[in-house]
């Protein structure tokens, strides 16, 4: 039996088909993944993300700490309230983990991420905290709503006093903001608007339950797969790990090089792949002929290019066709053909979202 | 509870197979099935004029999850596919046992049968399946 959130008893009075993710006993569906997705293309959905790990930095020092730890660069969080992706990496340049980072106060960040790599992650940040005299604090105190969907932000606010909605409503894209108990942050892994919030655990449940009854569709993780996979958003553990580094992750652009001072573990490995170029490069496929589904560990035949093998794959029910990504030969062209099953169907070579805010980006 | 119903026979695979007064059968997947794949996105049939032996696997259904393998129930020529199926798989997921027909087969002399359960042989074995 896995780890629980603190929603586990509600996952099942709500119907939910549990599923192993990352060691937690997690939502699956609650009766059609399918469904689920179309409600945050179309309209809202709630999702159960407290597996996420939360860990709060606090110092005079914290952000010389995470100047050094995260391949992205904390200095272009200006000010208290702004949130920035990026990777932990190991100094081979592989990726130890993909995190959000928000800046609370001067002084203070948090970090959040995957569930399935707390541990290695902690281990990690402690390990490297000591020297800058920081304290990490891992907030297993809270758990976490993601709610995604066109109307997502609108419902939320309608759960608040108005001033709090306001506050609310006024987060840009990537903001975030103490909002009472609260603390709500404008991102998500959906390729929707939405929030993300952040509460004390004993009160999830009742958010939960407040944010389905205002209209939000209660979603799991099947949804939450082929909804990041349409827009283009990475899995930790699926499409990079500690033996691949960002550049043949798409993960490129969250890699700071500049200024050339920062010396973040991985920097000089990172240097040096991307002096000799990278072999390999992540791509979207978008599968051309009937007969099947792309999926995870499949081969891609890129002629006169070499092998490759999706990632990450599965049927999208915006395009309603299958789609993946890819790791394959840098000198990939726009055609593949994917065994599937024991036959070579075409694929076309994309390049990612498929699917954002609702629309098609692909065809 | 998954729905069973009791004119049918089943095998342990989860295959369903209703057998018409002409020497021929439908067959599709069970309730149960479908539920435990989840929403169904692809269906691949075998041809028509196929011949089939029992326990041969004879067609693929796709669903978000994963792709499995259906095993032919009985032996027998096929004589029908629901093509439907091709651009609706998901009524396979909606009427299992009715618009989500897969095949219909023209039995083999002697029946050419694998091993089929009735309806209560095969609750009993969902409900051990569930323990």
């Amino acid at each position: 039996m896995g780890r629980r959130t603190a929603l586990f008893d509600l996952h099942r009075t709500l119907g939910a088909r549990s599923v192993d993710f990352g060691g937690w006993d997690m939502p699956l569906h609650y009766g059609s993944q399918v469904a689920e997705h179309n409600a945050v293309r179309r309209a809202a959905g709630v999702f159960d993300v407290s597996h996420m790990g939360v860990v709060d930095v606090d110092g005079a020092r914290s952000r010389a700490f995470l100047e050094q730890l995260l391949a992205n660069d904390v200095a272009k969080l200006t000010a208290p309230g702004r949130a920035l992706y990026g990777c932990m990496l190991n100094e081979a340049g592989g990726i130890i983990d993909d995190l959000l980072v928000y800046r609370l106060e001067a002084s203070a960040f948090r970090i959040v991420v995957n569930a399935g790599r707390r541990e290695a992650d902690l281990a990690w940040i402690r390990g490297h905290a000591a020297q800058f005299g920081v304290s990490v604090v891992e907030r297993e105190d809270l758990a976490m709503l993601a709610v995604q969907g066109p109307e997502a932000r609108a419902l939320t606010a309608k759960l608040l006093v108005p001033e709090h909605a306001q506050a609310a409503l006024a987060l840009a894209p990537f903001h975030a903001r103490p909002i009472g108990e609260w603390y709500v942050s404008r991102t998500g892994y959906t390729g929707e608007d939405g929030f993300e919030v952040m509460l004390p655990a004993g009160g999830a449940a009742d958010l939960f339950e407040a944010l389905r009854a205002a209209g939000a569709a209660p979603c799991g993780l099947g949804a939450r797969d082929t909804l990041r996979l349409e827009a283009g958003l990475n899995l930790y553990g699926n499409d990079m790990d500690e033996q691949t580094d960002p550049f043949e992750s798409a993960l490129g652009w969250t890699v700071a090089l500049q200024p050339v001072t920062r010396r973040f573990i991985g920097r000089d490995a990172l240097e040096a792949i991307q002096r000799r170029g990278s072999a390999r490069k992540l791509v979207g496929l978008l599968l051309v002929d009937r007969g099947g589904v792309l999926r995870r560990h499949q081969t891609v035949i890129a002629p006169g290019a070499g092998e490759g093998e999706i990632t990450s794959g599965g049927f999208s029910p915006t395009l309603e066709r299958s789609i993946a990504f890819a790791r394959v030969p840098a000198a990939t062209g726009t055609e593949v053909e994917v065994d599937v099953r024991g036959r070579a169907l075409r694929a076309r070579v994309v390049k990612p979202p498929f699917v954002r805010h609702g629309q098609p980006l692909v065809s | 509870m998954s729905n069973v119903p009791a004119e049918l026979e089943y095998t342990d695979a989860h295959e369903w197979i209703r057998r018409l007064p002409d020497g021929t059968a439908e067959v599709g997947i069970t309730d149960h099935a479908q539920h435990a794949l989840g929403d169904i996105v692809y269906v691949e049939l075998p041809d028509v004029g196929r011949t089939l032996s029992a326990g041969e696997a004879c067609a693929v259904v796709e669903s978000v999850k994963s792709a499995s393998d259906v095993y032919a129930p009985v032996s027998g020529e096929v004589i029908a596919r629901n093509a439907a199926l091709e651009t609706a798989p998901e009524a396979i997921n909606q009427d299992p046992y009715g618009a989500g027909w897969m095949l219909r087969v023209r039995l083999a002399p002697g029946g050419g049968d694998a091993k089929t359960l009735s309806a209560a042989a095969y609750l009993d074995l969902l409900s051990k399946e569930s323990d």
